[in-house]
Parts: structure tokens; sequence; C-alpha cells
């Protein structure tokens, strides 16, 4: 009976987004990705863009993006996202163009096409999401694994020595002339959730400006990868990967 | 009638694709087809019509702008030139997995690896029989003009939207780069962003509007009986590609005894090397394949009962003559003379060969190039 009378529209402080399309995420619990697809869903109904965007999903993790928020998609090939996003974008420039990237996709094999998509500061939006492994093919090293982080690939422990450095990528990205906002974020606490959500909103807003491209990262747990359990993995990340990759705006020029 | 105009092929195809309403063009510059983006910046089109022309970071990007845009629904082409496409047949079998419609030219110059920046015709394996990963065929038109590199351009748009299927312009650095008279297309709009939400409204990415479900462009299919389904359903497109679309080129075949079979430059030295062979009395005919997918296999298949032998021509090692011997099915011998790494094969050459099958006299070592019997 109470529980009735609190359950009226008027008193609802939250919903799911509308463009969350209602089904099991292939994810595993604990992993980023869901907490960034809610954003990325939120952010494009908020703005009242569902019929302008598009979306260039990426090989990862997040192959199968497209099933989940309901706009149109391109599924690229692995790295080449921002390829399919300059010309959807030199194509529809009124539309709102952006590409969702893994570590492997966008800062290994993909790093040609994110520079120079970056350098002709295409107006579109990368999210890039950094949880320094790769995922999906089963826990190798990613461009951004940290030196001393065991992976299937470096189970001794990444040694720059053999494998370099973990790539700063967002750092360099930020350098281009042709970038106008580059920040870092995390979705490991509510606050953090809500600032990644306003960093969204001001990237996919600042497409209207036609001033250059707009890149988020978003420091990320793969508890799976890592070999922990999701509370473990945040801890991880807060004490080995914030370090590496200090969470705050790089560059903000909008 | 528009005017005639002295062009290179490559200017011409450029030329073509702003007459025929060609939404973007996307390349990186390689020879021997590097006049295609020049002659294209040149126009500037983004003033005529509104055409994005791109010079991207790579030919990786470059075909990848092209799955980009055609997933719009919208015209797209890019030109390279054989190591290019080497590179772009990642992004090419992606695009024909996603069943993308898009225009893919390659000026084909000698190879392996870097090979040489001359002509050659080395690439028919790479672009009729994969090239890139997965079973996939593309439709490939071989222009043997510079007026065929205009008015394929058209029509490769025309065939790429009806199959939804992306198309290979395959040509050679001397078509690319010799000067005829070309009659241009007429001028044709591009279609409006209401056009292209009307036509392909029930697959292109334009922005979901609220009555229709959201479209996805993707060749990813994660289960095996599904990804099969898909398997079939591109062999049934291909099969009526095979049975609508074949176009070949027969010349003086009625009563030949001797068929040559070339397409590209090489069938113009064998329209010469017929045309010697007629005035020294000898029966030769030459059968022109236009489209190499699809192969005419039957109009070759035709001529055998009537003639004797067949000599396929190629700027390659032979390759293309693999396809003319599914055709004979061993009922008729069929000999092979190639050129490669940037040579070209003379009429001269080609009717002293033929001359030396006629008289039962051939020896691979007649001629220069590479020469034997199948």
């Amino acid at each position: 009976m109470e529980q009735n009378i609190i359950k009226q529209e008027k008193n609802k402080v939250y919903q799911k987004s509308k463009l969350l399309i209602d089904r099991v995420m292939h994810y595993c619990p604990g992993c980023s990705h869901g907490t960034v697809h809610k954003i990325l869903a939120e952010t494009i109904e908020e703005l009242g863009i569902q019929e302008k965007t598009i979306g260039i999903s990426p090989v990862g993790c997040a192959v199968l993006l497209y099933e989940y928020i309901d706009i149109d998609w391109q599924e690229a090939a692995h790295g080449r996202a921002p390829a399919l996003a300059t010309a959807v974008k030199r194509l529809y420039p009124d539309k709102y163009v952006f590409t969702y990237q893994g570590d492997g996709d966008l800062a290994s094999i993909g790093t040609g096409e994110i520079i120079h998509a970056c350098n002709r500061g295409e107006n579109i939006t990368v999210i890039f999401i950094n949880n320094a492994i790769y995922g999906m093919t089963g826990g190798q090293m990613a461009p951004t694994t940290l030196e001393g982080m065991q992976t299937s690939t470096t189970p001794r422990g990444r040694s720059h020595i053999e494998t370099g450095f973990p790539i700063k990528i967002t750092e360099m990205i930020a350098m281009l002339p042709g970038v106008v906002y580059a920040t870092r974020q995390s979705v490991d606490t509510a606050s953090a959730v809500r600032k990644t959500k306003k960093a969204f909103l001001k990237a996919f807003k600042s497409q209207e400006l036609k001033k250059g491209t707009s890149f988020i990262e978003i420091v990320s747990t793969c508890n799976s990868g890592w070999k922990m359990t999701p509370v473990e993995a945040n801890h991880w990340m807060r004490e080995n990967m914030f370090p590496v990759f200090p969470v705050g705006d790089i560059k903000d020029l909008i | 009638m528009t005017e005639k105009i002295l062009l290179k092929g490559n200017e011409a195809v450029a030329l073509a694709a702003i007459r025929c309403g060609c939404d973007a063009y996307f390349g990186y510059p390689i020879t021997p087809q590097s006049e295609i983006l020049e002659t294209l910046i040149e126009q500037h089109p983004e003033k005529q019509t509104g055409m994005v022309v791109l010079q991207a970071e790579s030919e990786t990007a470059a075909i990848n702008m092209l799955y980009g845009g055609a997933a719009c629904g919208k015209k797209v082409m890019t030109s390279s030139s054989s190591p290019g496409i080497s590179l772009m047949a990642e992004g090419i079998s992606y695009i024909a997995g996603a069943e993308l419609p898009c225009i893919i030219v390659n000026v084909m110059r000698g190879g392996p690896g870097l090979g040489t920046i001359q002509p050659g015709q080395a690439d028919y394996f790479q672009t009729v029989k994969g090239g890139g990963h997965g079973d996939y065929r593309l439709i490939a038109l071989a222009p043997a003009s510079v007026q065929e590199m205009n008015d394929f351009v058209e029509l490769g748009f025309d065939l790429a939207f009806k199959y939804r299927n992306p198309v290979m312009i395959v040509t050679d650095g001397v078509i690319g780069q010799m000067m005829e008279k070309v009659q241009l297309s007429p001028s044709k709009p591009r279609l409006t962003d209401q056009e292209i939400e009307k036509l392909y409204g029930d697959w292109a990415t334009t922005g979901k509007p609220a009555y229709r479900k959201r479209n996805i462009a993707t060749s990813l299919d994660l289960d095996p009986g599904k990804q099969e389904q898909f398997n079939m359903h591109l062999r049934k497109k291909y099969l009526e590609i095979e049975r609508n679309e074949v176009r070949y080129e027969p010349f003086m075949c009625e009563d030949a005894e001797y068929i040559l079979v070339a397409y590209g430059l090489s069938a113009r030295v064998c329209r010469k090397t017929v045309e010697l062979a007629r005035e020294a009395g000898i029966k030769a005919g030459l059968i022109r394949p236009v489209t190499l997918f699809p192969y005419p296999y039957k109009a070759i298949e035709s001529v055998v009962p009537r003639v004797k032998g067949i000599l396929t021509v190629e700027m390659s090692a032979g390759q293309m003559t693999e396809d003319v011997a599914l055709a004979v099915k061993g009922k008729i011998p069929v000999w092979f003379h190639g050129r490669t790494g940037g040579m070209l094969p003379s009429p001269e050459d080609v009717f002293s060969l033929l001359k030396n099958i006629i008289n039962g006299t051939f020896d691979s070592a007649d001629v220069p190039g590479i020469n034997y019997q199948l």
C-alpha cells in the first residue's frame, strides 16, 4: 500500500534512458562499459538529438554497442572508426557523430586514424575507454597496460625494455590544434559518473560550434581481465591507473 | 549532346564522378593514378555540386571513409593503384560484408611488392578471386578506353546501388595516363538528403527518425547459423549478378578459327593483332571481357566448338587465363602470352606467337615475355 503511494510519476527522480534498449548486456558484472553506455544514452536523450546522431562502434568488447542504444550505427573495422566518422560528418555536417573506442582499437591499431582525424579537427566526439587491457580477446597487453602489470602476453609483468611504456594518447591528442576539448574521466563513483556525464554533454554540444574534435577518455576497469572483483578493480584502478592517467581536463578551448 | 574533349583516363574518371552526382571522393596519392585526386581538387566540386573531396592519411583511412560515406546512402568513390588496393583489402571486405555500394578504381601497376610504377594487369586474382578475407565478390568493370573510364563511373554507381555491392573499376596505368577524346556524360544533380532517406531509408544510417527502426551498417554476426544464412544470401546475390550483368565485346569472332581473349589495354593490343592476322588471311577474332566479375564464361564456351585454339594475352604472368581455361574445359588448347613488370605486349609479338601456334611450332622463347600452353 505504502509502495503504491510512493510509486507515482510526481515522485520520480530518476529513470533509465528511453534510448537504452531493454536487453541484457553481454558485459561482465563490474565492467565500466555499461555505465558509460548509460551516460551516452542519457546524453543523446537529454540533448534531444536521437534523430540526428550517428554512432560508430569499435572492435573490442563494445563491438555490440549498437545492440544497446536506439540510434543509427556503423560498425567499423578495428581502429578505423575515426575514418568512418570523418566521412559521415563531412557528408552530414549538421548531424552529431561520435566514435566509441577501446585502448587497443584507438591507441594501438588505430593510432593513424585517430591522430589524423583529430589533426583535421573533425567535428566529432571521441569516447575512449582505457582499461589497460584487451578484454574481448582474453586479457592481452594493451598499449596502455601499466609497467609491471601482468597480462596473458606479459605474464612476468610489462617491461618498457621489451614492450615500451603505457601510451598517454589523450595527452598526445590534446597537443593537436584540431582538438578543442580533451578530458580524462572515470565512472568508479557517483560523483565521477556525474562529472563524466557533464563532459559528454559538453563534448556533444561542442559539435554545434564546428570548432574541432572533442575527446573524452574514461579510465575504466576490466575486472575479468584484471582477475579481480569489481570492488577490488575499482580500488586497483584508483591506486595504480590514476597516477599514470590522472583524471581531469587536459585541454578546453570550448 | 555534351562536348567532346581530350582527356587522360584518370581525368575522365574525376570529371565523370562530379557529373554523375557523386557525393564524396576519398583517396591517397599513388602513381599512376594521382591525377584523379588532383583533378577533383582542381575542379573544386564542393562549389559546383557540394561533392566532398578529401585527401586521406592512408589508403586504409580512405577505404574506411568510403565505408562511412557509403553507409550513409551516399555515392562515394576512391581510387588507388595496386599496392594501395592491397592496403584497402581489409576495408573492401568489410564493405562487401556490410553490403554497401561504392566505387573503387584500381589503376594497376606491375608488382608484386613495391614493383614498378609502370602499367600492369597482375591484380586480376586480387580483384575477382578475393583480395580481402571471406566469401565476397566485387563487380569488376574493365575499361579499355578513356571513354569507358568516363562511362563506367555512372554504370558503376548504378550497379553498386542496384545490388548494394562494391564495384571495382579495374584498369591499368596506360588507360589511366593516355589521352583520348571523350564524350562527357550529362551532368546530374546529387541526391538530396530527403531523396536518400526515401530511397535507402531501410538501410542507410542517416540518423534514426521516430518512424523507423534504427539502421546498423555491420558485417558482424556472432551466431554461426545466421552468418551462414548471410553468406547464402550473398551467394544468391552474386548468382543474380552473374545472370544479369555479364558484359563483353566480341570482335570478328563469327568466322574465327583462333580467338584471342584479353581485357583492358591488352585487348586494344589484341584488336590490332586481329587486324594484322586478317590482312594475312588468318581468321582470328577477339573476345574482350568488359566485366571481370561476372566473367563471360559462356561467351568463351560458345566459341569452343568452332575454333581451333585460344590465346590469352595479359600484362601478368597468367591470371585471367585460368578463367579462360575454366570456360574451355580442356576441349581445345589454350595458350598464354604475358608481359610483366611494366612491359607491354605488342601486336606484332602476339601475331608472331599466333602464327607459330597455327604452324604447330609454338615455343615459349618465340617472343619476349612469359609464354606457355596451359
